[in-house]
């Protein structure tokens, strides 16, 4: 018997967004990397945090998971702050999370089918079930994702980068978490498969209900997968509304990042300094 | 006058660096060691941990155990010759071994080993993000990475310093018999007279001093590792360079904390 991943947890008042972000801050070595961030993330949709590399988007999902301490500033999921939490409650809280990382970050000392196995019995609901009964669950769920049961008994090396990802996403979904975060899930995979992450992506938010938080470079994703863009620069949101509108925001600095445009108010350094000149 | 406090500047930070580094090892420890009494228990983790550091490590700590033996009999053969006392040989070989050679050789052996290979292992789960996923599968990576290997580490190390005492002894036996033309009766009966419960339980503690540090010193150099591949290697060196300088300082301590005239 196998289980689907449930629908997102009801929130006290529908309009409270399943994630709040403020003022959060962080600096390393005197150098400010998030300078206060504000952000919402609404339930049961999907938001897409763009931005140039360095400018801390890995950064601030990691304050997020609790992986990095910030200096300042909350971090609410439901109107709950996780930041301080006792170790229980961020334990109760990761719970609800599931996270695809940019590399997946599979246990290469661990089978595919136990890399999913893995999470089903670290989050999932029916942890103490026996081992069969989780492994049928482990095989539902690489179906899910749109791999075949011949891939579980594999080592995470032997599968191509799109499958290794898909796999994570398995993986990250075996907790049946009602919030998803994505660090640039479609890097290094060729349009096909990107597309094909994207779907899964879009899926969870559409099929499984779950609210979704992802970082890219990708402008295609964004269209693709965004109900909400937001861009991170200096340290800050600077633009934030529906997706559809990312390509034509009218601010300066977005529109020179999602054209790619080497002319704007975005510095390009000295690098690309030359190659305006030669052009 | 800046060039003349350039030292004590040097000094200062290095000082300070150490501190600050026995510091952070120090909380490290303890927050592994705390990882035993917590749930869930990783008893499965615990036992492969077991095999590779105990159990894998035997025919290394063998070998070593039967030669560092055959060489305290040959070597010391030669030196009671001239004083007509080659019947000491037994006795010496016993001692050296149990009191020390054993579970210094053994350690530096498995610092070698294991240390390296513990950094790698976790150093590797660092920079490929495995770690981090520990965490968001909300499972602590102290107590399921850790924990594990600072309990093998004590236990296995003792196990495998009296199969080199044993191995050892008998090493020494082999030449003195052998090759020295001494009885086997009064070589045996020379070991048992030299041969005492105290040299062997201070060797075995030691054993399981240098077990902890060892798994202690990989899982941390490990754990903090920076730098994809380079910064792995760094974290093995490190480990094998400063388990095997702290074994021996450790050796003294102990020696001295365990002395008997």
């Amino acid at each position: 018997m196998t289980t689907v991943p449930h629908p997102p947890q009801q929130t006290a008042a529908t309009d409270q967004p399943r994630l709040r972000i403020r003022g959060l801050k962080k600096s390393f070595n005197g150098r400010t990397i998030l300078n206060g961030i504000d952000l919402d993330v609404p339930a049961g949709q999907s938001t897409v945090i763009i931005g140039g590399s360095g400018n801390g988007k890995s950064l601030l999902l990691r304050c997020i998971l609790g992986l990095i301490e910030p200096d300042a500033g909350t971090i609410e999921i439901d109107g709950e702050n996780i930041i301080g939490a006792s170790r229980s409650r961020r334990e109760a809280l990761l719970r609800r999370i599931g996270m695809l990382f940019q590399n997946a970050a599979l246990f290469d000392s661990m089978s595919v089918l136990d890399n999913i196995l893995f999470g089903l019995k670290a989050k999932g609901p029916d942890r103490n079930k026996d081992r069969a009964s989780q492994e049928q669950e482990a095989l539902h769920l690489l179906e899910l994702v749109g791999l075949g049961p011949y891939v579980a008994p594999l080592n995470p090396a032997e599968l191509s980068g799109g499958m290794q990802k898909r796999v994570g996403l398995a993986r990250a979904l075996a907790g049946q978490p009602d919030i998803l975060f994505f660090d640039e899930p479609t890097t290094g995979l060729d349009p096909i498969m990107s597309a094909v992450i994207d779907g899964l992506i879009s899926n969870c938010v559409t099929r499984l209900g779950s609210t979704a938080l992802t970082i890219t470079h990708d402008m295609t994703s964004v269209t693709r997968i965004g109900d909400h863009a937001a861009m991170l620069y200096g340290g800050k949101i600077i633009w934030h509304g529906p997706a559809e509108t990312l390509m034509n925001s009218g601010n300066p600095i977005v529109d020179q990042f999602t054209h790619g445009r080497l002319e704007g108010p975005i510095p390009t350094g000295s690098l690309t300094a030359g190659t305006t000149e030669k052009r | 006058m800046r060039a003349l406090s350039l030292p004590f500047i040097f000094l200062g930070r290095g000082v300070l660096g150490g501190l600050h580094h026995a510091g952070a090892l120090s909380l490290f420890a303890l927050r592994g060691l705390a990882g035993v009494v917590r749930l869930p228990f990783y008893g499965q983790i615990i036992l492969s941990c077991l095999i590779e550091i105990g159990f894998l490590s035997l025919p290394v700590v063998a070998l070593t155990a039967i030669f560092s033996g055959a060489v305290i009999a040959l070597q010391s053969y030669s030196g009671f010759s001239q004083y007509h006392a080659q019947n000491a040989v037994g006795g010496i070989v016993v001692m050296a071994i149990t009191k020390e050679l054993g579970p210094v050789l053994a350690g530096l052996m498995v610092a070698g080993r294991i240390g390296a290979a513990i950094a790698a292992q976790i150093g590797a789960m660092r920079v490929t993000d495995q770690i981090d996923a520990l965490s968001t599968l909300a499972t602590d990576p102290i107590k399921y990475l850790v924990t594990p290997r600072l309990l093998a580490g004590i236990l296995a190390l003792p196990f495998l310093v009296l199969i080199a005492d044993i191995l050892g002894i008998a090493g020494g036996f082999i030449v003195a018999v052998g090759k020295l033309g001494f009885s086997p009766a009064l070589y045996i009966h020379s070991t048992y007279a030299s041969l005492h419960t105290h040299d062997v339980l201070v060797g075995l503690l030691k054993a399981a001093v240098f077990g902890f540090l060892i798994a202690l010193l990989g899982c941390y150099e490990g754990y903090h590792s920076r730098g994809g591949a380079e910064g792995v290697g760094r974290a093995a060196t490190a480990t094998v360079v400063t388990a095997s300088i702290l074994i021996l300082a450790f050796d003294y301590l102990l020696t001295d904390l365990f002395f008997t005239a």
